[in-house]
């Protein structure tokens, strides 16, 4: 089966999928880890600010607001 | 050396053990702190409540602890003030036990902070709080297993019903009083990861006299964290500061 990989940042509310990779580097993916955004999580998006930006999502059981900066470099593998 | 709690501001009477309260947002941390000092410090939902943190003590069997509570965090290692608060009293203030407070509807997520406070110190105690919530949603957690995968005792709470608080009152004391004997698990890294830090470790040991935990220590170096190289730094004398740093340089470009 094909899956299609995009961005969390364009996850649309409701949808879930799995972590497939993040590229980004450094402190902030040490962050992203540390929110439990590890390859194989699930993911699903919540609601979304008025702007669009930020988005809550449910990770492991919490619920974290995310900048599309940030969740742009969350590779999601949709269910 | 004197005692590093002073660098925080902290003045454990002589005869009083100074623990620590981490964990994660959200995981009622602050609610089990005014159980246990029957304080009355204010619980709100939002970052950075506790920046600054809070103290308190209580007595236990004729002991007395001291109970300061850090900040709410998802990890000790990132960049916000916060993890910092909570990191650099954990690892500098040493206190003589920390508790790790974690939300037992989720507890995987919970388990990050606590593997890597184990990391720092051995003496920790895993609070299982919130326990009654995850009854409601048909969480069952297995508190004796868990004990013994991390370990670490792990003690079932319910604080806002005031459930299991005597139990982690002992568990504390025992804990910062050294009776209980541990094995906090740690994690282990690659191989190449595990190498450096162990040839590292021993080189900066010297340097670092009366620290219980060098292997993070070298972790850290090797990860180039300049947070906690700075922090290491300001409780060293100038000499030490010197080959400590390095050191550290040494091995990150090997």
């Amino acid at each position: 089966m094909l899956q299609t990989i995009i961005p969390l940042s364009r996850l649309p509310n409701g949808a879930a999928g799995r972590v497939a990779s993040l590229s980004a580097r450094g402190l902030i993916r040490r962050h992203l880890l540390d929110l439990g955004l590890v390859t194989g999580a699930r993911v699903e998006a919540i609601r979304r600010s008025p702007a669009g930006d930020p988005a809550a999502f449910n990770i492991k059981g919490a619920l974290i607001a995310l900048r599309n900066e940030d969740a742009d470099r969350i590779l999601i593998a949709i269910d | 050396m004197e005692s590093t709690s002073q660098l925080f501001g902290l003045n454990p009477l002589p005869d009083q053990l100074v623990v620590a309260l981490a964990g994660n947002p959200n995981t009622g941390k602050s609610t089990v702190f005014n159980a246990l000092t029957g304080l009355n410090q204010h619980t709100g939902n939002w970052p950075g409540k506790t920046v600054l943190r809070a103290e308190g003590s209580f007595m236990h069997r004729d002991k007395k602890i001291l109970l300061v509570d850090l900040p709410g965090t998802y990890s000790l290692l990132a960049t916000s003030a916060d993890e910092q608060t909570a990191r650099d009293f954990i690892c500098l203030g040493r206190p003589q036990a920390t508790v790790v407070v974690a939300d037992a509807t989720c507890l995987e997520r919970n388990l990050n902070l606590a593997l890597q406070v184990m990391e720092i110190s051995s003496r920790v105690v895993v609070c299982v709080n919130l326990m009654d919530e995850a009854r409601r949603r048909g969480i069952r957690v297995d508190v004796e297993a868990l004990s013994s995968e991390l370990g670490a005792p792990c003690i079932a709470t319910a604080a806002r019903d005031g459930l299991g608080l005597d139990k982690l009152k002992d568990a504390i004391l025992d804990m910062a009083a050294g009776i209980t004997d541990t094995s906090p698990r740690q994690v282990s890294y690659e191989p190449h990861v595990e190498q450096a830090a162990a040839q590292l470790e021993a080189r900066i040991r010297p340097f670092l006299p009366g620290w219980a935990n060098c292997r993070w220590v070298a972790l850290r170096l090797l990860e180039g964290d300049s947070g906690i190289i700075r922090a290491i730094c300001s409780s060293l004398d100038d000499d030490s500061e010197k080959v400590f740093l390095k050191e550290g340089a040494a091995a990150w470009a090997r």
